[in-house]
C-alpha cells in the first residue's frame, strides 16, 4: 500500500495477511476455520487501529493531517457541498490554483464556500504550488468574502495549507499586507463566517482566511503558530526534533480545544479521514450545519460583537493590581 | 526571530529628560547595562560606553553624539537599533507620555517545554533590557497633536508578538477608538512569539480587529516600519495603516530570507526585503529618517485629524 505512516504499520501488516487469506480460499480449502480466521484479522485490526489512534503523539497527529491521502479541499466540495462553482481570480494580478472558492449549496442553504487546495501528484502539486497561497489567493478569498457579504451569503472556509508562500513573488506583492487587510475585513464581514482546519493549519497563511465567528478543527489536523520544524530548527537547533516541537507548541485538537483556541473538533473515523473519506465527510458537514445555525441565528450586530469578543478574550498575561484602589485610571502612569 | 548583529549602546534607559538634553556621560555602573549583541572581543580595545563602531561605515562613533543624533551614524547616516524609551523620548513632547498598562507581564501559559523554558527566557530579557515585555503603550503629545502612541523594543525577545504585546497594543487602539485619538505604532519584530504557540498567532486577529473599529471611526493610524519587521507582526498591524512609513535601511518582510532561498531555489534580487526595495514595490508611502520623524508624523497627522479636537482632555 502506498503511503503507509510508520505507526500505521502493524495495521498494514494485518491488512496483507488478510488479503493474503482471501487470495487463496482454493489452497487453504481443507482449512474450514478460514472464514473465523478472516474475521479473527478483521477485528485485530479494528483493534490495532483503535489502539493506535487512541495514543497519537501530536507528530503522529502533525503527520495523519499531512497524510498524501488526506481529503482536500476540493473533495469536500465534492461530498459536503453539492453544485460547487468556481470563481476565480483576485481581479487585480492573477488567479491563484492553491485557493479555491465559489459559490455552492449546503443542503438548500447557498453559501459561499474557500479553502487552500493541495496537489495529489507533482503535477497537481505544482498548479496548487502545495497549498501555499501567493497574496493572490488571500486576495480572491476576500473579494469572494465581499461578494458574499454583499448578497448576503454565510461564508465557509476550509485550510488545508503549510503556510503562505515563502517566495520573491510572494514577497514583492505584499503577501503580509493582503494576509492583514483579510484579518481586519473578516472582523467586519456582516455575514455568518465558520472556518474549519481539514488538515495544516500553518501559521498566518492560515489564518489569513480564519477569522471566522466559529473556528472549528478536525480531528486529525493541527493548527501551529509556526511549523513544528521551524519551531525546532529556532528553538532546539535541529529540524529533527519536530517531535518534541509540536508536543510543545499544543498544536493538536484535544490542546487547542481545551486552551480555548478552537470551538470544537470535526471528529473523524477511526483510521482518520483518509481512510473513510465519506465518514469524514458526513461528519464535517454535520458540525458546519450545526455551527452555521447557531450563528446564523444571531441579528448580524450580535454576530459581529461576540466575533470581536472572541478575538479579543484570546490572551494569557499577568497585571499587578492598581496600587490604590480610589485610583480608577489604567494603571500608574509613567511619565517618561 | 533572528538576532540583531547590531552593536548595541543604551545609555539613556532610564533618563527623564529629552534625548536632544543628552546628560552628562555618567559611569557606566549606574546603568544596568544590556549585554544584548555586544561582541565581547570588541571590549578589550575600547573603552566601554564611550564609543560605538558604525556597522556600516566602521566610523568609530562617540556615544553622546550618537544619542544626541538618534543612533544614527553622524558619517554614514546608517540607522542603529534604538530602545523604545529612546524613541519615545525622541517623539512627544517632555512629561506628556502616560504609560498604560507597564506591569503587564508574559504568563507561561503553555508550560513552554524547549531547551529553555520561556520563564527563565523572560526573566532575562526583563533583566537585560530593563522591560517588561517588547512594547511600550501610551498616551502622549507629538506637537499639537494627542497621540496614542505604541513602540516595539526588539531588544526583548526580538520583539516577538505574545499575548501581553497583542493586549497592549489592543488596549491601546481601542483607547483611541473610545477617546476619538489618532495612532502610530512604531514597529520592530521578528514575528509571532513561539512559546505562546496559538495564543501569540491569535494576537494577529484581535489586534486588526481593534484596528478595524479604530478605522471605522474615521481615525487615523501611522504605522512606522523600522528595522527589522517581519513575519506575524507584518502581516497584522503593521501593513494597517493608513500610511506606512520606514525607516532607511530597514529590513522589512514576511518571510525571513534564507527560508525563501531554501524554499525556492532563487537568488534574491539586490535589495530584497528593504525599506527602499518595498517603497519601489509600492508598499510604503515613504521613508522617512529617524531624525525627521518626529515633524514628519505631526505633518501627517495635520491631514488626518482635522475633524479632531486637539484638546481633548485625555485623563
Amino acid at each position: 500500500m502506498k503511503h503507509q505512516l510508520d505507526f500505521e504499520k502493524p495495521i498494514i501488516e494485518l491488512q496483507r495477511k488478510l488479503e493474503e487469506l482471501k487470495k487463496h480460499p482454493a489452497a487453504n480449502d481443507i482449512d474450514i476455520k478460514l472464514d473465523e480466521e478472516i474475521r479473527r484479522i478483521e477485528e485485530k485490526i479494528e483493534e490495532t487501529r483503535k489502539q493506535i489512534y487512541s495514543e497519537l503523539t501530536p507528530w503522529q497527529r502533525v503527520q495523519l493531517a499531512r497524510h498524501p491521502r488526506r481529503p482536500y479541499t476540493i473533495d469536500y466540495l465534492k461530498t459536503v457541498f453539492n453544485g460547487f462553482s468556481e470563481l476565480h481570480g483576485d481581479r487585480l494580478y492573477a488567479d491563484d490554483h492553491a485557493v479555491v472558492g465559489g459559490f455552492a449549496y449546503l443542503d438548500q442553504r447557498k453559501v459561499m464556500v474557500m479553502g487552500t487546495q493541495k496537489g495529489r501528484d507533482t503535477k497537481e502539486n505544482i498548479l496548487r504550488n502545495f497549498g501555499s497561497a501567493h497574496p493572490e489567493g488571500y486576495r480572491k478569498a476576500l473579494r469572494l468574502m465581499r461578494l458574499a457579504d454583499k448578497f448576503r451569503l454565510p461564508i465557509i472556509t476550509l485550510i488545508d495549507t503549510a503556510g503562505a508562500y515563502p517566495g520573491i513573488g510572494a514577497e514583492e506583492r505584499h503577501i503580509a499586507e493582503a494576509i492583514a487587510v483579510n484579518l481586519r475585513e473578516m472582523v467586519l464581514l456582516n455575514v455568518p463566517i465558520i472556518a474549519v482546519v481539514i488538515g495544516e493549519g500553518g501559521s498566518g497563511g492560515a489564518l489569513g482566511i480564519g477569522v471566522a465567528d466559529r473556528v472549528l478543527i478536525m480531528e486529525n489536523a493541527y493548527y501551529s503558530v509556526i511549523s513544528p520544524e521551524g519551531c525546532a530548527a529556532v528553538l532546539w537547533k535541529d529540524r529533527a526534533a519536530a517531535a518534541k516541537a509540536a508536543e510543545a507548541l499544543k498544536i493538536t485538537p484535544k490542546d487547542l480545544h481545551a486552551l480555548g483556541l478552537v470551538d470544537g473538533v470535526v471528529s473523524e473515523p477511526i483510521g482518520g479521514a483518509h481512510n473513510d473519506p465519506e465518514g469524514a465527510a458526513a461528519s464535517l458537514k454535520a458540525q458546519i450545519t450545526l455551527h452555521l445555525d447557531e450563528v446564523a441565528a444571531f441579528k448580524d450586530e450580535t454576530r459581529l460583537k461576540l466575533r470581536y469578543e472572541k478575538y479579543r478574550a484570546y490572551g494569557h498575561f499577568l497585571e499587578k493590581p492598581p496600587v490604590s484602589a480610589v485610583e480608577p485610571q489604567p494603571l500608574p502612569a509613567t511619565v517618561i | 526571530m533572528a538576532t540583531t548583529t547590531f552593536v548595541k549602546k543604551t545609555l539613556g534607559l532610564n533618563k527623564t529628560e529629552g534625548t536632544n538634553k543628552s546628560p552628562i556621560l555618567k559611569p557606566e555602573s549606574t546603568f544596568k547595562k544590556p549585554k544584548l549583541g555586544v561582541s565581547q572581543s570588541r571590549k578589550k580595545d575600547i573603552p566601554e560606553g564611550v564609543w560605538t563602531k558604525c556597522p556600516k561605515c566602521s566610523a568609530m562613533l562617540y556615544d553622546k553624539e550618537l544619542d544626541e543624533n538618534l543612533k544614527v551614524c553622524y558619517h554614514c547616516h546608517f540607522h542603529l537599533p534604538i530602545t523604545a524609551r529612546e524613541r519615545i523620548h525622541s517623539l512627544v513632547e517632555t512629561c506628556s507620555f502616560e504609560e498604560m498598562d507597564a506591569s503587564m507581564t508574559s504568563v507561561d501559559i503553555l508550560q513552554f517545554t524547549g531547551v529553555t523554558s520561556y520563564v527563565s527566557k523572560l526573566e532575562a530579557y526583563q533583566n537585560s533590557t530593563g522591560l517588561k515585555d517588547a512594547v511600550i503603550t501610551g498616551v502622549g503629545k507629538l506637537g499639537r497633536h494627542r497621540l496614542a502612541l505604541g513602540v516595539m523594543d526588539f531588544t526583548f525577545l526580538g520583539g516577538s508578538m505574545g499575548s501581553v504585546v497583542g493586549e497592549k497594543l489592543t488596549r491601546l487602539i481601542e483607547t483611541a477608538t473610545d477617546k476619538g485619538l489618532p495612532l502610530a505604532i512604531i514597529c520592530t519584530s521578528g514575528g509571532a512569539r513561539m512559546y505562546e504557540g496559538m495564543f501569540s498567532l491569535m494576537q494577529m486577529a484581535k489586534t486588526s480587529a481593534a484596528l478595524a473599529y479604530h478605522a471605522k471611526k474615521k481615525l487615523p493610524y501611522i504605522s512606522v516600519l523600522t528595522h527589522p519587521t517581519t513575519a506575524g507582526v507584518m502581516a497584522s498591524f503593521a501593513t494597517l495603516g493608513d500610511l506606512i512609513i520606514a525607516e532607511p535601511g530597514a529590513m522589512i518582510g514576511f518571510a525571513g530570507p534564507r527560508v525563501i532561498k531554501d524554499t525556492t531555489q532563487a537568488e534574491l534580487p539586490p535589495g530584497f526585503q528593504t525599506a527602499e526595495f518595498l517603497l519601489d514595490h509600492g508598499l510604503i508611502d515613504a521613508i522617512v529618517p529617524r531624525k525627521e520623524l518626529k515633524e514628519k508624523l505631526g505633518f501627517y497627522l495635520d491631514f488626518m485629524s482635522q475633524s479632531q479636537s486637539q484638546d481633548t482632555a485625555v485623563a
